[in-house]
């Protein structure tokens, strides 16, 4: 695409020297190694690779347990607006009264949202936050004087929980899913001990069915010490219904990039604030941004905290995205978010259960796990299906997770999809079960649609290529 | 394949003994090997090492999800299959024998009798 001399505006004249404070030594003297390209090939080129490419403006993106729902291009218009895009970190207070007010006040809706007492938003992702709050546990443990090292993990939750919990040097013991989904209430008495340090709850959990006996749960592990931590990476189910705080937790993390529709995956970056309780307050990560009368100044003194875990304050761009989402749907429009997207996931499950059944009921939340184990007996497997949805223009869902349900298919639509799109979603679903029983090959050799086949996922995790030369 | 000499554990782990020697083979069966898919990676503890049965003793990790490997037996790690390392396909397609894992010299060859024997396994996986 690059040729030398093209370009997309031509000026009259010399090009005048900018004015400029770095210093000689430094200044560039040969032109930068940029392509030489036109506007239109430019266009060209980035709405190639958007075609190529499967998003949330393309199509349904039903990756379970990911929320990808739309992102709202007004979120984007905030974010531009040139007195929060151009300024500098390292501007003093007094200078940016108007961004450190935006992250108090997220930090506020965010308390009020979840039922806890204080957030810290400097988490970058979902994961970030729960190493946060193992973090916080081993100091709040430490300060106690109590050395406790095991962590619960049921195996319903989402897989980063146990990670997080051995990266702090945790070891996970693992509580297993009652015959409904929940956990056995049984095996967590029998497991839990005053080793324990903390209990890590994904609420809902991984299958979309919410602990009925929450309350039970949470008693049960206060009475020996635990902590209770809330993977909040399903909130969307929960939004202005249910209260993670007044559940009982004492730490748990929000996904900015799923719940409030800020970017998610290669397009974020992500943001996963951690929310705790008052007693744990002291311990979030800094800097903290206080009130004083009308005006706000950052705390960067807080000798009880956990540290710095991001440069300055985390990825504020996307606080002006979800606080511009929250603002503008309030507390009855998160309430009807959390409804339409528990509606849209059961009336999917209920569609597809008889083809794709669903072994922890019909009943879900925002997402339920449905199996292709009946194609099995044509040969064609999860990822089969998987690969041949690419075909019909859709991404797949998230699949072999949770580890419990055989060849799952974990299936999350979101609320900002249509009936329509669903509909045309379940239709294709049925056109390939039958084309499994008809055709299987056509499932095992698929996609044929897309820019690529079928990977050689063996290579790839065994001899990744991560580095590409740059084109002249 | 003589399956006399085998003995098996509900996850998914095979012992194979001779009589006379208290050193054990150790591998997974092909019904975990087709569960698991495509092998990238086999992650195994070092010689020397001593191992409690059922305790995790390395990783199997294929495309699509990371496994424990669990000890079906106690003892000292006398030899682990080195060519598992560059091509941990072996698994996948020689389950029972070039995709051995390791061998175990036995604390206690009593336990092999805890031990489930191919016909009982082959039940639990529904075959």
């Amino acid at each position: 695409m690059s040729k030398k001399g093209r370009r997309g505006y031509r000026f009259a004249g010399e090009p005048a020297a900018a004015p400029t404070s770095v210093s000689d030594e430094y200044l560039r003297r040969d032109r930068p190694g940029l392509p030489h390209v036109s506007e239109p090939g430019v266009v060209r080129h980035f709405i190639e690779l958007s075609i190529l490419n499967h998003h949330i403006d393309k199509n349904l993106y039903p990756l379970g347990s990911c929320t990808m729902k739309y992102n709202p291009k007004v979120n984007e218009d905030v974010a531009a607006m040139l007195g929060f895009s151009g300024l500098h970190p390292e501007q003093s207070d007094a200078d940016t009264q108007g961004a450190l007010e935006v992250i108090h006040a997220l930090e506020e809706k965010l308390c009020a949202i979840a039922g806890m007492d204080a957030f810290s938003l400097s988490t970058a992702a979902g994961a970030h936050g729960e190493l946060v709050g193992m973090l916080i546990a081993k100091k709040y443990f430490a300060d106690r004087g109590e050395n406790r090292h095991k962590v619960l993990v049921p195996d319903s939750a989402h897989g980063t929980n146990p990670a997080s919990a051995h990266m702090v040097g945790y070891t996970n013991h693992s509580i297993p899913s009652g015959e409904n989904g929940e956990v056995d209430l049984d095996v967590l008495r029998e497991t839990i001990d005053e080793d324990t340090a903390v209990l890590m709850l994904t609420v809902p959990n991984t299958l979309g069915i919410f602990e009925s006996q929450i309350g039970e749960i949470l008693k049960i592990a206060h009475d020996h010490g635990v902590l209770c931590y809330m993977d909040g990476a399903n909130l969307n189910a929960l939004l202005g219904r249910a209260r993670p705080g007044d559940f009982g937790f004492d730490i748990m993390h929000i996904n900015l990039h799923k719940t409030f529709s800020t970017p998610h995956g290669g397009g974020g970056p992500g943001s996963g604030p951690v929310g705790v309780k008052k007693e744990l307050a002291k311990y979030l990560p800094g800097p903290r941004v206080r009130k004083d009368g009308g005006e706000f100044h950052l705390d960067r003194k807080n000798p009880n905290s956990i540290g710095f875990i991001h440069s300055y304050f985390g990825n504020f761009g996307i606080y002006l995205r979800a606080l511009t989402y929250i603002t503008r749907h309030g507390a009855e429009g998160l309430k009807r978010i959390s409804a339409t997207a528990n509606l849209n996931a059961n009336y999917l499950a209920n569609a597809l259960g008889d083809l794709y059944p669903i072994p922890y009921g019909k009943r879900c939340m925002h997402e339920f796990v449905a199996s292709g184990e009946q194609y099995r007996k044509y040969g064609v497997k999860t990822l089969d299906i998987a690969k041949r949805l690419l075909d019909f223009g859709y991404h797949a869902p998230t699949i072999y997770f949770p580890l419990i349900v055989s060849e799952a298919l974990m299936i999350e639509p979101t609320e900002t999809e249509s009936k329509e799109t669903l509909d045309r979603f379940i239709d294709v679903m049925k056109q390939i079960a039958k084309e499994a029983a008809e055709n299987p090959e056509l499932l095992r050799s698929a996609p044929h649609e897309t820019p690529v086949r079928r990977l050689d996922e063996v290579t790839a995790n065994r001899k990744p290529i991560l580095t590409a030369p740059l084109q002249e | 394949m003589n399956f006399d000499n085998m003995r098996f554990t509900k996850n998914h782990e095979w012992v194979a003994f001779e009589n006379g020697s208290d050193v054990v083979t150790v591998g997974i069966t092909d019904f975990a090997a087709g569960e698991l898919g495509d092998i990238v990676f086999v992650e195994l503890p070092e010689i020397g090492t001593t191992v409690e049965s059922m305790q995790a003793i390395g990783t199997i990790e294929a495309v699509k999800t990371v496994a424990d490997l669990y000890s079906p037996v106690s003892g000292v790690v006398k030899e682990v299959n080195g060519s598992l390392e560059e091509n941990p396909d072996v698994v996948n397609k020689s389950p029972f024998k070039d995709g051995w894992f390791l061998k175990i010299d036995l604390e206690d060859r009593a336990q092999l009798d805890d031990l489930m024997a191919k016909s009982d396994y082959d039940t639990l996986v529904g075959r």
